[in-house]
C-alpha cells in the first residue's frame, strides 16, 4: 500500500476541519443498484436480514476440518508420503517387518507435527475468543444500551463506543458527544499510522446523541458489498424518507480505536469477516530457508540410493529365487502367494522390490522434519526470550513470527533497510532556527558531533602510532564506545523533541533582540500553524501533542519552550497561552480558525487563516523553502538572503528545514476570497480539488518571510554501532528511503554508511530533461551506470570504496529489464547503496532484483505499511515493532523493537542457528545412513530375502527414542563460541554466507562417514559373531544375539559420534546423549522380561546372554572406537593444521589467553573488522590513513579545530 | 488484521501510559536456559587430548587384543567335514538320491585329537549354505503354540507346515519341520564316550518359551519328511535339539550345539564317531561338519577379535606417534592468532 496516497486521501477529509462543511444534499435517485451494491442494512432492526456474525476466526482449522486438512498438509511432504505408502504396504504380506514398526514412527512423527499445529491453532483460537468476547454497548430496542459480547453484534445494531475502545465492527458514525458529530480515530492496526484521523457524522443524524434518542430510530443503509478497500466506501443512508449519500469519512473501521472523543454512536454495517480489516488480511507468503531446500535435494539423493539398493536386492533375490531356491527344500517353495516362486522370478522379484523399498526406508530419516520443526520452535523461543532484545521503553520483546527461517538468519548477505522509523526514530528534535535573518541555536547535531569526535580521535590515534599498536587500540575501543553510547547523556534536561540551546531565546528575554515583533510572530506561527491536537497529561500538568507529522510536534514543543503554549483546540478555535513580554504572566489567547489548507506532498506548504482577538485576520504559512520564497511579496523579502544562507548551512548538517511566513488580511479581501473558496468546496463537480487548489494558491501569495527552522531526524539508539558490527560481519547494507536525496545522504553519513573519501556515484534523472522521451532518459541512465562501472574497474587502490546513490525516478529505469543487470552489477560492487524517493513497490522490486540477481540471501527490515512489500519479498522480512503500528510486523518473519537488535539477531542467533541446523541435518543423514545400510548388508547374507537381523521394536525405537533427543540438543543448544565472542568477532558470521557448514563437501563427507560407520559396525560384528561359540558356555550366536549386539553398537556409536561433534556440553546434552544409551539398555532389559511371545528372540537376551559375555562388551568398544576413528582423525587433523576461525578463538578462550594477553585480543578484534568498507570503524581507518598521508607531507600536527 | 489489544502508541508524546501495566508481562523472564547461558564444558581437541586419547586407546586395546588372541589360540577345535565322505561310493554321483533313499546311512569316522582337550568338550554340527535366516524360513513358526498348550491352533504364520488334514501340526512351521536329524555317537578305544545332551539350550528358552505341558502332535506325518521326528511323549521343553534348532542362526553358515562330552581327551587319542547321515544338504551343496571344541572365556576359536583389537590399538599408537611427530615438526601454538582467516590472507576478501 502506498502510504503517500493514503495520507493524501485522509487529509483531503481535513478540508472540513474547521468550518462548515458541504451540506449533504438528499440524493434524488438511487444510484446504488446492480451488482456489488446489494447490502441493505435496516438500522436498529438487526434481525431483519441475516448477515455473517461478528465473531471472527483466524484459526486454520475447526474441530471438523482439523484432521483432514492437517493430515493433508503433513502428507504434502515427499518423505511423509513415502512413509505413508510404506506403512500401508507393510500391512500386506510384502512388508518386511511387523506393520507396527512402520506405522508407529509415522504416527508418532505425524502426530507430533499435528500436535504442534493444533497448539498453534489453539493459541489463535484463544486470541479470537478473547476478541470475540470483548464487551460492547449495544442498543437493546427501548432506548437503553446493554453490554454484549462482540460476537453477538449483528448488522443493523446501534452501538455506543467509548474513548480508547476499539470499534467492534465497521460502523456508520451517527453522532458523537461533540455537537458537530466529529470524532478522532487511530488506525494504527490498519495502516500503521499513529496520527489521528477525523471522522464526521452526517448532519441529519447529529441529534441522535443520547441513549434515549435511539428508541424510535429507524433508517436504512444501502451500500456496497464487503470488500477489502480501506479507503473507499459507497452507500446511501435512507432516513426520514430522504436519501443521503455516504462516504468513507463516516465509516469507523473495526480494529481502529476511538481517541480524544468521549463516546460515539454508530450503526453496524459490516460484521466479522465482512469487515474491511478482515477482508484485508492475507496470509503472508510461506518462505523456506535455503538449507531446507538443499535438504530436500539430499533427501532425493538418499531416495536414489534407496531405490538403487532396493533394485540390487530385488535383482539378487529374483536371481537366487530362480536358480537356487528350488534346491532349498527347507523353504518349501513355491508358496501360494508367489512371493517366493522360482517359476515366476520376475513376479516375486517385483514383490520383493516393494519389500526392499520399505525395509531400507531407514535411510530416509523419518523424524527429520518433525525434529527440525521442534528444534526451530525452541530456537524461536530463544529469540523471543532474549533479554538483550527486549526493549524496556516500549516493553516489546523480540518475536519470531515464523520459525521456518531461523538458520537463514545466519546466511544473510544483503540487508535492505527502510530509513524512517527503522534507522531513524521518526522523532524530530527542534535544533536551530533563524528568525528575521538571525541564526539561533548552538547545539550541533549528532552528525556534527560524531565528526568532531572522530577528528579528535583520529589525531589521538595518530599520536598513538608512536607507541605500540596494541596501546592505541585500547583507546580506540574506548572512544568508539563513548561515541556511540554517550549521545543522550549530554542533555542537561532532556526534553523530547527539543534540543535547542541558545540563551537568547530560551531565557525569555527575546524581546530585547532586534525585531521583537517578528520573533513574536515566529513563535506564534509555531504555535498556531498546524493541525495538531493537544492532550493534557494529568501527571505532569503539561501537554502532549497528537500531530500529523513529527515535525509539527517538535514545533509545538519548541513554541511551548519559548513561552507560547498551545493548549486547546475546538472546532472553531485554537487557544494559546502566551507569555507576554511586558507582564510576564501567561495570557490566554484565542485564535478563531477561518480556513485550513492542508499540507500535501504536492503543495509542500500548509496555510491557516485565523482571526485573532483584536479581530484581525492573519494568514500563517509554512512550507518548503523553494515554495515559500516564490510566494513572498517584495516587502517580505528583507531577510531572504540571510535565511537562504542559514538554510543551506542547516541542510549541510543533515537537518530538515521549513520556512515560515505570514500575511495580514483585510476583512473584505478575505470574505470575497472565502466566498469563492466555500463555493468551490461545496461544489460536487469532479474537478473540485483542482478548483480548491487554484483558489488556495491565489490566497497564498504576497507573503512576508519570518524565519526558518531546522529539525533533526533523530537516529535510533545504537544504529551506528549496529551498522558498524553488521558491516564488519561482511553484510552489505542498502538503504531504501522515501526521502529526498539530500536527506538520505545526510542520514547515510550519520550512520556511517557513507564517509568522506568514498567515491559517490549518484544516479538521477536530470530535471532539465523532463521533456525528453523515455528512451533518452533511459540511455542517459545507462551511461551513468556504465560510467560508474568503468570508474570502479579502473580503480587501482584496493582500499577505495564506492557508494551508489540513486533516486526513485532513475530507479524506475534502472529496474527495467534491459538495465537491471548492469545496475545490479554496479550496485554489488559498491560498499553501500542508498536509494532515495522509492515507492513501496520499488522497494519490493529492488529486493527482488538483489535476491534473484545475486542469488544470495536478502533481509529486508522496515517498520511501516510501505515496507510490507519488501518485507514479504525478501528471504527474511523483519518488522520493527515499535512506534508505527502493526502492518510491517504482521507481514514480517521476525519482529524486533529496534534496529540495533538486528546485530544480535543476526550475528549471535543467526550464526548459531545456521551452524546448529546445518550440523543437525548432516548428523541426521549420517545416523540414518549408518543404520539403514546395515540392513542392506545383512540382506546380502540372507539371500536377499528381505529379512532384518533386528527385532521390529529396535527399529521403531531407533529414530524415535534412542537417537532423537541428542540430535535435538545439538540443534537447540550447540554453541561454537559464546554470544559475546560472536559480537566481538563479527567476522565469524561469514561462515554462514559462505556456507561453510552445509556445502556439498560437508554433506557428502557426512554421508560417507555414515557409510563407513555402517560397514564398520556390520562387518566387525559379523566377523566376531561367526560360527564359533561366543561364550564359555559353548552356545553359538543366533540372530537375536547378533541383532541386539549390532544394534547396541549402532546406538552407542552414533551417540559417541554426536558427543564428538558437540562443542558445548551443558547438563542437558549430557543427559540426552548418555541418557539415550541408557534408555536403550533399559529398553533391552525391560523388553527382555515381558512376555516371551511378544519379545520372541529378544527374550532375556541382555540379562541372560549378552551382559555376562565378555565378547559382547569387547565388540561394543571395538566397534565404537572403529566407527568414530576416521571422523576423529579428520577433525583432529583439520583442527591442527587448517584451523577455522572459531577453533582459534575457542583455543584462546580455553587457555584464557584473552586474559593474559589483552593486547593480542584487542588487536585481533580490530583486525577481524578490517575488511569492512562502511561503518564507523571503517571511517576511522580511512581517516587514519588519510591523516597519516597528510602528516607525512606536512610533518606537523593539526589541532582538531583546524581540521573542522 | 485482528491483532489483540493496542500496541503501545507513542506518536509525539502519545499515550505511553497504556503500555505500562503490560510491560512486565511481556518481559522475558531471566533464566540461564532461555538466555543460553547454562554452564557448559567446552572440550576442544587440543594436540594433548588427541595424542593422549590415541595412546589411551592403544594402551587399552593392545593388551585386550593379546589376551583374546591368546585365549583363542588356547581353544582346541576338532573339525571333521563328512558330507562327502559319508556317501557310499556308488552314490557319489547322485548324492541327493542317496540321502532320499531308505538305505542305511550309518557312517564311521575317526578323529585324532591333536591337543589335550579339557572337559567340557562341546560337540557341534556345522551346516553351510543353509539359509536359516531366510525371511520365509524365519517367520515360519508360532511362539504361542510352542509355549502354551491351549494355543496349539495358532498356526497362521506356519504355512505351509501349519496343518495336516485340518489338524494343527505341533511344532508347526518350516523351522521345526526341517529339524536337523544327523546323530553322532562317540567312542574312544571302543569305550563309549557319553554325550550329555542336557542343558545345551538357553535356560530362558526351556523355562519360558517351550511349554512343559506341550507335546509334539501330528509332527512329520507327511509323506515328505523334512528332518527329525520328535518323541510325542516328551514335552517340548525337554526336546533340547529342537530348542537349539529353533534359535535361527544369523548367517548361512552356522554351528549348533549337539551335546557335551564330559571327559578329558588326550593328545593322540583316536575317537570313533558313528554317525547317522540323514540330513539333506546335498540338494544345495551344503557342507556338514562335526566339530568338537573346548571354550575359553572368549568362547570358541576366533582370532579375529584379537587381531582387530591389536590392529586398532596399533593404529592408534601409530596415529599418536605421527600426530606427535607432526606437532613436533610443524607445531601450531594453540590459540595462535596468526591462523585467523583475516591474518592468513591479508588484503583478501575485499568484497566480503
Amino acid at each position: 500500500m502506498a502510504r503517500g496516497r493514503i495520507r493524501a486521501k485522509l487529509r483531503s477529509g481535513l478540508y472540513t476541519f474547521s468550518c462548515t462543511s458541504a451540506p449533504k444534499k438528499p440524493v434524488e435517485f438511487d444510484e446504488l443498484q446492480g451488482p456489488g451494491f446489494s447490502r441493505v442494512v435496516p438500522c436498529n432492526d438487526p434481525l431483519l436480514y441475516k448477515y455473517r456474525s461478528n465473531s471472527t476466526s483466524t484459526t486454520k482449522y475447526n474441530p471438523l476440518t482439523f484432521l483432514p486438512i492437517a493430515l493433508f498438509e503433513q502428507f504434502n511432504r515427499v518423505a511423509n508420503i513415502y512413509f505413508l505408502i510404506a506403512a500401508i504396504l507393510s500391512v500386506t504380506p510384502y512388508g518386511p517387518y511387523n506393520p507396527i514398526s512402520a506405522i508407529a514412527p509415522l504416527a508418532f512423527v505425524v502426530g507430533l507435527s499435528m500436535a504442534k499445529e493444533l497448539l498453534e491453532d489453539w493459541k489463535r483460537f484463544l486470541q479470537d475468543w478473547k476478541v470475540n468476547t470483548r464487551p460492547a454497548y449495544v442498543h437493546d430496542g427501548n432506548g437503553s444500551f446493554e453490554s454484549k459480547h462482540w460476537k453477538d453484534i449483528k448488522v443493523g445494531d446501534v452501538v455506543k463506543v467509548e474513548r480508547d475502545k476499539f470499534f467492534p465492527a465497521d460502523l456508520l458514525l451517527l453522532s458523537s458527544n461533540y455537537d458537530d458529530g466529529i470524532c478522532y480515530v487511530e488506525t494504527m492496526n490498519l495502516d500503521g499510522e499513529t496520527n489521528l484521523k477525523v471522522k464526521r457524522a452526517l448532519d441529519v443524524t447529529l441529534e441522535l446523541d443520547n441513549d434515549l434518542a435511539f428508541q424510535d430510530f429507524k433508517a436504512t443503509i444501502k451500500c456496497e458489498d464487503p470488500n477489502p478497500s480501506l479507503y473507499t466506501f459507497v452507500g446511501n443512508f435512507e432516513y426520514d424518507t430522504k436519501i443521503y449519500s455516504l462516504d468513507p469519512s463516516q465509516i469507523l473501521l473495526r480494529d481502529s480505536k476511538l481517541r480524544n472523543t468521549p463516546y460515539v454512536y454508530g450503526v453496524v454495517i459490516f460484521t466479522g469477516h465482512d469487515t474491511k480489516v478482515m477482508q484485508n488480511s492475507t496470509r503472508s507468503p510461506s518462505k523456506r530457508s535455503r538449507i531446507e531446500r538443499k535438504m530436500d535435494k539430499i533427501i532425493y539423493i538418499l531416495f536414489s540410493l534407496l531405490v538403487a539398493i532396493s533394485l540390487i536386492s530385488s535383482l539378487g533375490f529374483a536371481y537366487l529365487t530362480k536358480n537356487k531356491m528350488p534346491d532349498w527344500w527347507y523353504l518349501h517353495a513355491p508358496d501360494d502367494k508367489d512371493l517366493y516362486n522360482p517359476d515366476k522370478p520376475s513376479k516375486s522379484g517385483l514383490y520383493h522390490l516393494v519389500t526392499a523399498l520399505i525395509l531400507y526406508g531407514y535411510l530416509i530419516p523419518i523424524s527429520l522434519y518433525v525434529s527440525i520443526e521442534i528444534v526451530k520452535v525452541l530456537q524461536a523461543g530463544f529469540v523471543n526470550q532474549d533479554m538483550h532484545m527486549f526493549h524496556e521503553e516500549t516493553g516489546t520483546p523480540a518475536l519470531a513470527r515464523t520459525s521456518n527461517l531461523n538458520e537463514e538468519l545466519g546466511q544473510v548477505d544483503t540487508i535492505l533497510s527502510d530509513k524512517t522509523g527503522t534507522l531513524t526514530c521518526n522523532q524530530m528534535d527542534f535544533l536551530k532556527c533563524s528568525i528575521a535573518g538571525i541564526p539561533y541555536g548552538h547545539r550541533t547535531n549528532e552528525v556534527e558531533r560524531a565528526a568532531v569526535r572522530r577528528m579528535s580521535m583520529d589525531l589521538d590515534a595518530e599520536d598513538f602510532d608512536h607507541f605500540s599498536s596494541g596501546d592505541s587500540s585500547i583507546d580506540e575501543e574506548v572512544e568508539l564506545e563513548t561515541v556511540v553510547t554517550s549521545d543522550n547523556q549530554e542533555h542537561k534536561r532532556p526534553i523530547k523533541g527539543f534540543s535547542f540551546e541558545d540563551n537568547r531565546l530560551t531565557s525569555g528575554c527575546w524581546w530585547k533582540l532586534p525585531n521583537p515583533d517578528l520573533h513574536h510572530l515566529f513563535f506564534r506561527l509555531l504555535a498556531v500553524c498546524h493541525t495538531a491536537i493537544p492532550e493534557e497529561n494529568e501527571e505532569t500538568g503539561g501537554y502532549t501533542y497528537e500531530a500529523e507529522s513529527p515535525d509539527e510536534g517538535a514545533f509545538l514543543i519548541a513554541a511551548k519552550e519559548f513561552g507560547f503554549e498551545f493548549f486547546k483546540r475546538t472546532q472553531a478555535s485554537l487557544f494559546v497561552r502566551e507569555k507576554d513580554p511586558s507582564s510576564k504572566e501567561p495570557v490566554e489567547r484565542e485564535f478563531k480558525i477561518l480556513n485550513i489548507m492542508e499540507f500535501t506532498s504536492k503543495r509542500k506548504r500548509m496555510t491557516i487563516i485565523v482571526r485573532d482577538e483584536k479581530g484581525e485576520i492573519v494568514l500563517f504559512c509554512k512550507g518548503a523553502d523553494t515554495i515559500i520564497f516564490d510566494r513572498l511579496s517584495e516587502k517580505g523579502r528583507t531577510f531572504e538572503e540571510a535565511t537562504t544562507k542559514h538554510l543551506s548551512d542547516y541542510g549541510e548538517g543533515g537537518l530538515r528545514t521549513l520556512v515560515f511566513a505570514y500575511k495580514k488580511l483585510e476583512e473584505d479581501e478575505y470574505s470575497s476570497w472565502n466566498d469563492e473558496f466555500q463555493k468551490a468546496k461545496n461544489s460536487v463537480s469532479s474537478n473540485r480539488d483542482d478548483m480548491l487548489e487554484e483558489i488556495s494558491d491565489k490566497m497564498e501569495r504576497g507573503l512576508f518571510l519570518v524565519g526558518a527552522t531546522a529539525v533533526e531526524d533523530k537516529l535510533q539508539q545504537g544504529v551506528p554501532q549496529c551498522i558498524d558490527t553488521l558491516a564488519q560481519a561482511g553484510l552489505k547494507i542498502w538503504v531504501l528511503t522515501g526521502d529526498k536525496m539530500e536527506t538520505a545522504i545526510n542520514i547515510g553519513f550519520s550512520c556511517s554508511l557513507l564517509r568522506q573519501g568514498m567515491h559517490q556515484i549518484c544516479i538521477s534523472t536530470k530535471d532539465m530533461l523532463a521533456n525528453d522521451s523515455m528512451q533518452n532518459t533511459k540511455s542517459d541512465i545507462l551511461t551513468q551506470i556504465t560510467d560508474g562501472s568503468r570508474m570502479m574497474k579502473q580503480e587501482k587502490d584496493p582500499d577505495a570504496a564506492y557508494a551508489l546513490i540513486i533516486d526513485g525516478k532513475a530507479l524506475t529505469y534502472a529496474l527495467d529489464d534491459e538495465l537491471k543487470h548492469q545496475f545490479l552489477h554496479l550496485a554489488v560492487g559498491c560498499a553501500s547503496v542508498i536509494c532515495c524517493r522509492v515507492s513501496p513497490k520499488q522497494k519490493a522490486l529492488v529486493v527482488r532484483l538483489v535476491k534473484e540477481g545475486t542469488g544470495k540471501t536478502t533481509l529486508a527490515i522496515g517498520d511501516g505499511a510501505n515496507d510490507v512489500g519488501m518485507i514479504q519479498e525478501a528471504d527474511i522480512g523483519i518488522g520493527i515493532s515499535g512506534v508505527e503500528g502493526m502492518q510491517a510486523v504482521m507481514s514480517s518473519d521476525f519482529a524486533i523493537a529496534q534496529f540495533r537488535y538486528l546485530e544480535r539477531l543476526l550475528v549471535v542467533h543467526g550464526h548459531w542457528f545456521y551452524k546448529r541446523i546445518a550440523q543437525m541435518i548432516c548428523y541426521f543423514f549420517y545416523k540414518n545412513v549408518a543404520f539403514g545400510l546395515t540392513l542392506f548388508y545383512y540382506e546380502i547374507c540372507t539371500a536377499f530375502s528381505g529379512n532384518s537381523v533386528y527385532d521390529d521394536w529396535y527399529m521403531i525405537l531407533y529414530n524415535v527414542a534412542v537417537t532423537s533427543l541428542p540430535v535435538m540438543s545439538l540443534g537447540v543448544l550447540e554453541q561454537d563460541v559464546s554470544s559475546e565472542i560472536c559480537l566481538e568477532f563479527p567476522a565469524l558470521y561469514q561462515q554462514g554466507p559462505k556456507n561453510l557448514f552445509f556445502g556439498w563437501y560437508r554433506i557428502i563427507g557426512w554421508i560417507c562417514n555414515g557409510v563407513y560407520t555402517s560397514a564398520a559396525i556390520f562387518y566387525l560384528t559379523m566377523l566376531i559373531f561367526t560360527t564359533q561359540p561366543f561364550r564359555g558356555g559353548g552356545q553359538t550366536p543366533d540372530m537375536s544375539v547378533v541383532g541386539a549386539t549390532m544394534f547396541t553398537c549402532i546406538v552407542c556409536a552414533v551417540n559417541t559420534q554426536i558427543a564428538l561433534l558437540l562443542n558445548h556440553f551443558t547438563w542437558i546434552q549430557h543427559c540426552f546423549i548418555w541418557g539415550s544409551v541408557i534408555v536403550w539398555f533399559a529398553f533391552l532389559i525391560i523388553y527382555g522380561v515381558i512376555l516371551p511371545e511378544t519379545s520372541t528372540g529378544s527374550y532375556q537376551v541382555f540379562v541372560e546372554t549378552l551382559a555376562p559375555t565378555p565378547i559382547f562388551w569387547m565388540t561394543l568398544f571395538l566397534v565404537i572406537i572403529a566407527s568414530v576413528l576416521p571422523y576423529f582423525i579428520h577433525a583432529a587433523f583439520l583442527r591442527s593444521f587448517y584451523p577455522e576461525d572459531h577453533h582459534i578463538i575457542q583455543e584462546i578462550k580455553y587457555y584464557k589467553k584473552h586474559v593474559h594477553d589483552r593486547r593480542m585480543w584487542r588487536r585481533e578484534k580490530r583486525k577481524g573488522r578490517h575488511s569492512a568498507k562502511i561503518g564507523f570503524s571503517a571511517r576511522v581507518d580511512a581517516k587514519m590513513k588519510q591523516l597519516k598521508g597528510r602528516i607525512q607531507k606536512k610533518g606537523a600536527h593539526l589541532a582538531p579545530q583546524e581540521m573542522l | 488484521m485482528n491483532s489483540d489489544g493496542p500496541s503501545s502508541t507513542s506518536g509525539v508524546g502519545g499515550s505511553a501510559d497504556l503500555a505500562t501495566p503490560r510491560r512486565n508481562s511481556k518481559r522475558p523472564k531471566y533464566s540461564k536456559f532461555t538466555q543460553q547461558e547454562l554452564p557448559a564444558c567446552k572440550p576442544i581437541l587440543t594436540p594433548g587430548w588427541v595424542i593422549s586419547s590415541f595412546l589411551l586407546v592403544g594402551i587399552v586395546f593392545i593388551p585386550i587384543g593379546l589376551a583374546s588372541l591368546l585365549a583363542s589360540r588356547n581353544v582346541v577345535e576338532l573339525v571333521d567335514r563328512y558330507e562327502t565322505a559319508c556317501i557310499p561310493d556308488g552314490f557319489k554321483k547322485d548324492k541327493v538320491k542317496f540321502i532320499q533313499s531308505d538305505s542305511n546311512k550309518t557312517c564311521n569316522r575317526n578323529l585324532r585329537v591333536k591337543k589335550d582337550m579339557k572337559p567340557p568338550i562341546y560337540v557341534y554340527y556345522q551346516l553351510d549354505n543353509f539359509y536359516q535366516n531366510h525371511r520365509r524360513y524365519v517367520k515360519s513358526r508360532s511362539d504361542q503354540q510352542l509355549k502354551s498348550k491351549n494355543k496349539e491352533n495358532e498356526t497362521d504364520d506356519c504355512k505351509p507346515e501349519a496343518t495336516i488334514n485340518g489338524k494343527a501340526i505341533l511344532p508347526c512351521g518350516l523351522i521345526a519341520w526341517s529339524l536337523f536329524n544327523d546323530t553322532y555317537s562317540f567312542s574312544r578305544s571302543s569305550q563309549k564316550l557319553q554325550v550329555n545332551k542336557k542343558d545345551i539350550s538357553w535356560k530362558s528358552d526351556r523355562d519360558h518359551k517351550f511349554g512343559k505341558d506341550v507335546f509334539p502332535k501330528n509332527f512329520q506325518n507327511r509323506t515328505v519328511k523334512g528332518g527329525a521326528t520328535l518323541n510325542a511323549s516328551i514335552p517340548l521343553n525337554k526336546q533340547e535339539d529342537l530348542i537349539v534348532w529353533m534359535r535361527t542362526a544369523a548367517l548361512p553358515t552356522f554351528r549348533k550345539l549337539y551335546g557335551k562330552i564330559e571327559v578329558e581327551l588326550k593328545k593322540g587319542d583316536v575317537i570313533q564317531v558313528t554317525l547317522e547321515n540323514n540330513y539333506n544338504t546335498y540338494s544345495f551343496n551344503g557342507k556338514k561338519k562335526l566339530v568338537l571344541s573346548t571354550t575359553k572365556w572368549i568362547g570358541g576359536k576366533n582370532d579375529f577379535i584379537g587381531i582387530a583389537y591389536l590392529t586398532v590399538g596399533g593404529l592408534c599408537f601409530l596415529l599418536a606417534l605421527s600426530f606427535g611427530i607432526i606437532y613436533f615438526v610443524k607445531p601450531r601454538r594453540l590459540g595462535d592468532p596468526t591462523y585467523l582467516s583475516w591474518n592468513r590472507n591479508p588484503g583478501g576478501g575485499s568484497n566480503n
